[in-house]
């Protein structure tokens, strides 16, 4: 171990498997055991068993509600698969729902857990069932028995702004408004992720997908269409946190962690952030380049959450692909964020066509590229140093990582 | 400053605290009040215990002009819940006494379409009397 590595507590760490389980627009499946299978699925592929598993980390805990945004917390998997744990943690207040995945990395780096099960499910599709949107929105079925705002909601929900497809909307309008962005920028969010979905036989929404469609979809909160907003699906995703020592016990050579960004200078509140062209993840990026050698320049491989297109764009700039407000050219035609492109992006259809697997799915695909396992949709020339960042608004976790160095 | 006349929609309301019940009462009197430290002057919002800048707990309410502009804004089309008739703007002004006191709002009485950033607009409250409630929203100034 260098001195950096010292230093940087992160490269203590490695990344030794991914699990998925099914993904489904509605699946009406148990989630634990969707949870489950992704977490198996994990444990096998890092070659190891249930019984090397020593820690756990989720995001955003066990919760009831918003219905479907919470599969499973610490405690159902580790009654599941009756778990001996040296260390455990579940929340939501973290840097992004990659926090927990971060939290794990700092959790072996401690020396507190060698192999850490990380996971997130979601069934945010079978919740909603056919009632839309409105059957899983904070204060959706209010209109009887004197629902009250409370906490950050109380700022918004008033407002008539439930979402935070409006919130983002609100910042997406400010960046067009400051660095004449537009909307068929945007559009090649949305058009790439289509395109790489159309290639992962897991994607919800794997039709082709034009400018013409995007551009004559209806609109949900100005500038942002049906089209920038990701789908709500169910399905569980998972991924093991190794300490760097126990190498050996893996089934094939780890995913090393380069570097971590957690930062968050502005205020918390959604509307308050000092920025309102760009979000948490510009304090993450920045830090994250902070701990490491490597350069903007030297990434093959971009998997950043589009929860909303806009949130791409921003994470575009956080982490310095391009200058501050220059996604939009950045982005412009396509070809750059293209599988074949400079800079590979959401390669798997992001949660905009690949499904709302709520931040863990980035991870999980960046993994994928680096292994050189991502068959069909494989970038050209087997990428080996590729970001994953999850988060929007007040949420902001980013992690560099790299293969075979 | 008046307040609206005619039907008043549907809204999820606060809850009314200590803390916040200057913020959404004090359109009873047509007034929009925010939290102000009596030892430097800052205005807080959304409401706290302590002053984020000299760090006194010597905080008071006042009432600001109501006039604003406006930072950022969306036409909303998605009928996520009941509520005004869409399409309706979101938008997050910036009372002009302090570049930092912001709050999210709706622009009202003016066609969404004419909604601007930069925008000048002042206070106009909703009443909901049987809640005491009055919900700030913004119109543009004269």
């Amino acid at each position: 171990m260098t001195e950096s590595d010292e230093l940087f507590g992160e490269r203590r760490a490695v990344l030794s498997g991914i699990g998925q389980s099914d993904i489904g627009r509605r699946l009406y499946r148990d989630p634990l055991e969707l949870t489950v299978d992704a977490c198996l699925g994990a444990i096998a592929d890092a070659g190891l068993n249930p019984t090397d598993i020593d820690g756990i980390s989720t995001y955003p805990g066990g919760m009831e509600n918003p219905a479907g945004f919470s599969g499973a917390g610490v405690t159902d998997v580790q009654e599941a698969l009756r778990l001996n744990l040296s260390w455990y943690a579940g929340g939501l207040e973290l840097p992004g729902q990659l926090g927990a995945v971060i939290n794990a990395i700092l959790a072996v780096s401690a020396g507190l857990a060698r192999h850490v099960l990380c996971f997130r499910t979601v069934f945010e599709g079978s919740a909603q069932g056919t009632k839309g949107r409105a059957a899983v929105m904070p204060g959706g079925d209010s209109r009887s028995g004197g629902f009250r705002a409370t906490g950050f909601m109380e700022w918004l929900l008033p407002f008539s702004a439930p979402s935070a497809a409006v919130w983002i909307a609100m910042f997406a309008n400010r960046h067009f408004h400051e660095y004449g962005t537009t909307r068929e920028q945007l559009a090649q969010i949305a058009l790439n992720a289509r395109r790489n979905a159309t290639v992962n036989p897991k994607a919800i929404y794997r039709d082709p997908m034009t400018m013409d469609d995007y551009l004559s979809a209806r609109m949900i909160s100005s500038p942002l269409c049906l089209f920038d907003c990701d789908v709500p699906c169910d399905g569980g995703t998972a991924m093991i946190v190794s300490r760097r020592d126990t190498v050996a016990d893996l089934r094939k050579p780890p995913i090393e962690v380069e570097a971590v960004g957690t930062a968050f200078h502005g205020r918390p509140a959604w509307d308050q952030y000092y920025d309102l062209a760009t979000m948490a993840c510009q304090d993450a990026g920045t830090q994250l380049w902070e701990r490491t050698d490597l350069r903007p320049s030297d990434v093959q491989l971009a998997e950043m959450y589009d929860g909303f297109s806009f949130i791409t764009m921003c994470w575009l700039e956080a982490m310095q692909f391009c200058g501050k407000g220059e996604s939009g050219p950045f982005v412009e035609g396509g070809q750059r964020i293209a599988r074949e492109g400079e800079l590979p992006l959401n390669t798997h259809g992001g949660q905009l066509s690949a499904g709302r697997l709520h931040g863990f799915g980035f991870l999980h695909e960046a993994c994928l590229q680096l292994w050189g396992e991502g068959g069909e949709r494989q970038v050209p020339g087997d990428p080996e140093i590729g970001v994953a960042c999850a988060g929007g608004g007040p949420l902001a976790g980013a992690l560099l990582l790299t293969r075979g160095r | 400053m008046t307040t609206t006349t005619g039907d008043v929609p549907f809204r999820i309301l606060p809850r009314i605290t200590d803390r916040n019940a200057h913020f959404w009462q004090g359109g009873r009197d047509d007034e929009l009040r925010f939290q102000r430290c009596r030892q430097c002057g800052y205005y807080l919002h959304p409401p706290a215990v302590i002053c984020p800048k000299c760090w006194s707990k010597d905080i008071g309410v006042e009432a600001v002009s109501g006039r604003a502009e406006v930072l950022a804004f969306s036409i909303n089309y998605q009928p996520w819940m009941p509520g005004p008739e869409v399409p309706f703007v979101l938008a997050i002004v910036h009372p002009v006494e302090q570049d930092d006191l912001r709050l999210t709002t709706n622009i009202v009485n003016c066609a969404p379409d004419d909604v601007r950033i930069g925008m000048a607009v002042q206070v106009i409250f909703e009443p909901h009397v049987e809640d005491e409630v009055w919900i700030p929203l913004f119109e543009p100034a004269p």
